[in-house]
């Protein structure tokens, strides 16, 4: 046990249950993610990743194993956030809902890894899946990342667990996110972007809810120990981040997208900070994230939407929105 | 309850619009939060207001808007004031980003203003500040006209 706000061991589960009641909820916020969660709910085969056979056939046997590579870094990211992370969190919740909701995390982050061989059995022989896993055993980098993740899950803090947790949420995967929304801003592999991308929406509720149950549990902790967690985030941020420069460096250098890549790692690092409830890090001059990278993430994010920068001038009132909420009776 | 303040919001419990809010550093009476919970009274505008507000649910704007926005903006002289919004969200949501300030723009009529993510960095904290404040100054000139 580390403080009041964690529960009263740091096994690795929970040693006393009760029965679960849905109608009396201590924080509406484990409601809310739940459905939204339910909502998002996906399945790979869903998606026709065959359509994309054409487009791979385009790809330099470079970019293919470069891509192979990516989504196998991605896949062990998953896995441990599935099997390890997600449950790790269980025994640290501060009410039963979020013990559920944590099991919904885990599953879905073992449907993300495997979505990944699904996109793998579609595109690529055998003998070149076991080729790209075995670089990821081998590579030094991924395998460090992974372990510096591995070592706060298996500790008894549960604060660092969340920390460890929402970085992995919301900034680890980056590197490796960057290279589908790539291929997709040239037209390329289109309908793996497409699972990409609910991987994407799902990991920002994922980070959003960790990060939210790490702020409501530090508000019972002393001004002292505030302080240390907020240093060590920083610090284990910037851990993470210079191993993931590195990688960054491992992947992407042969094609010559790694200063592309680490703006993309910059602008995600801030945003898993601010799910943390702290400020960013990284300035403005080193987040100017590539327009074409941004656009694949989201067609809605660019200037052309922002009245205050155009003085208007450039502003289009926004795009036609079908809605059925049948709530908003005006 | 009755409110002028200028810059209206809602932030959920997370407190990411709330921090974005404090962060422009406006005096306390120029800014109204919504009330947290649905059946809580909602406010009542008194002057022109700019509307600050975050983006929930995904696919297809379905649930984006939040209930106590929703309650807020059904009171038709609220509707009235309204002169603009700013939306709240995050870009791994792809074309849902932010969709719920394009869908109170889009009913009400007025410009979406401005989209940040989250609680906002400091380059969304200065633009907004200085981007509010020109809105105003264009906003009273066309009311003077």
């Amino acid at each position: 046990m580390t403080t009041s706000a964690e529960a009263p061991h740091s096994a690795s589960l929970l040693d006393h249950v009760e029965a679960i009641n849905w109608n009396r909820m201590p924080d509406d916020k484990d409601g809310e993610v739940w459905n939204r969660l339910v909502n998002n709910f996906w399945l790979p085969e869903k998606v026709p990743v065959s359509n994309d056979v054409q487009s791979w056939n385009t790809l330099t046997e470079e970019e293919k194993t470069l891509t192979m590579r990516v989504f196998t870094g991605l896949t062990l990211l998953d896995t441990i956030q599935g099997t390890v992370g997600a449950v790790a969190l269980i025994p640290h919740s501060l009410t039963q809902h979020e013990e559920a909701v944590m099991t919904n995390i885990a599953f879905m982050e073992s449907v993300h890894a495997k979505s990944y061989s699904q996109i793998f059995s579609t595109l690529c022989s055998t003998r070149e899946i076991d080729d790209a896993f075995r670089w990821s055993k081998e590579n030094e980098n991924l395998q460090r990342k992974a372990q510096i993740v591995m070592d706060y899950y298996h500790g008894d803090d549960g604060m660092k667990k969340r920390v460890a947790s929402t970085i992995l949420e919301s900034f680890l995967f980056y590197s490796g996110f960057y290279l589908p929304m790539h291929w997709s801003s040239r037209a390329k592999l289109t309908n793996t972007a497409d699972i990409i991308r609910l991987i994407i929406r799902d990991e920002a509720v994922h980070g959003y809810y960790i990060g939210y149950k790490y702020q409501r549990a530090l508000e019972q902790e002393t001004p002292e120990r505030r302080e240390e967690l907020k240093a060590y985030t920083y610090d284990l941020l910037f851990e993470l981040y210079e191993n993931e420069v590195q990688y960054t460096s491992d992947l992407y250098d042969g094609v010559g997208l790694t200063e592309d890549v680490k703006k993309f790692l910059h602008y995600n690092a801030n945003k898993a900070l601010m799910n943390l409830g702290y400020e960013a890090m990284f300035p403005k001059e080193v987040t100017d994230v590539n327009p074409a990278i941004l656009s694949a993430l989201s067609p809605n994010a660019d200037e052309n939407h922002d009245f205050f920068s155009g003085s208007g001038s450039s502003y289009v009132i926004g795009k036609a929105v079908e809605t059925e909420d049948e709530d908003w009776d005006f | 309850m009755k409110t002028s303040a200028p810059l209206i919001y809602f932030s959920s419990v997370s407190n990411n619009t709330h921090r974005f809010v404090e962060k422009l550093g406006l005096p306390e009476q120029s800014t109204a939060r919504l009330p947290l919970r649905t059946k809580d009274e909602t406010l009542e505008a008194a002057e022109p207001f700019v509307l600050i507000l975050p983006t929930y649910g995904a696919d297809g704007g379905k649930g984006s808007v939040p209930k106590q926005v929703i309650k807020f903006l059904n009171v038709e002289s609220n509707r009235a004031l309204l002169r603009g919004v700013i939306g709240a969200g995050n870009t791994n949501f792809h074309e849902s980003y932010c969709i719920a300030g394009d869908i109170v723009a889009q009913k009400c009529g007025v410009p979406h203003l401005y989209r940040f993510e989250l609680m906002g960095t400091d380059e969304d904290v200065s633009r907004v500040r200085q981007g509010l404040e020109e809105f105003w100054k264009q906003q009273s000139s066309l009311s003077a006209a």
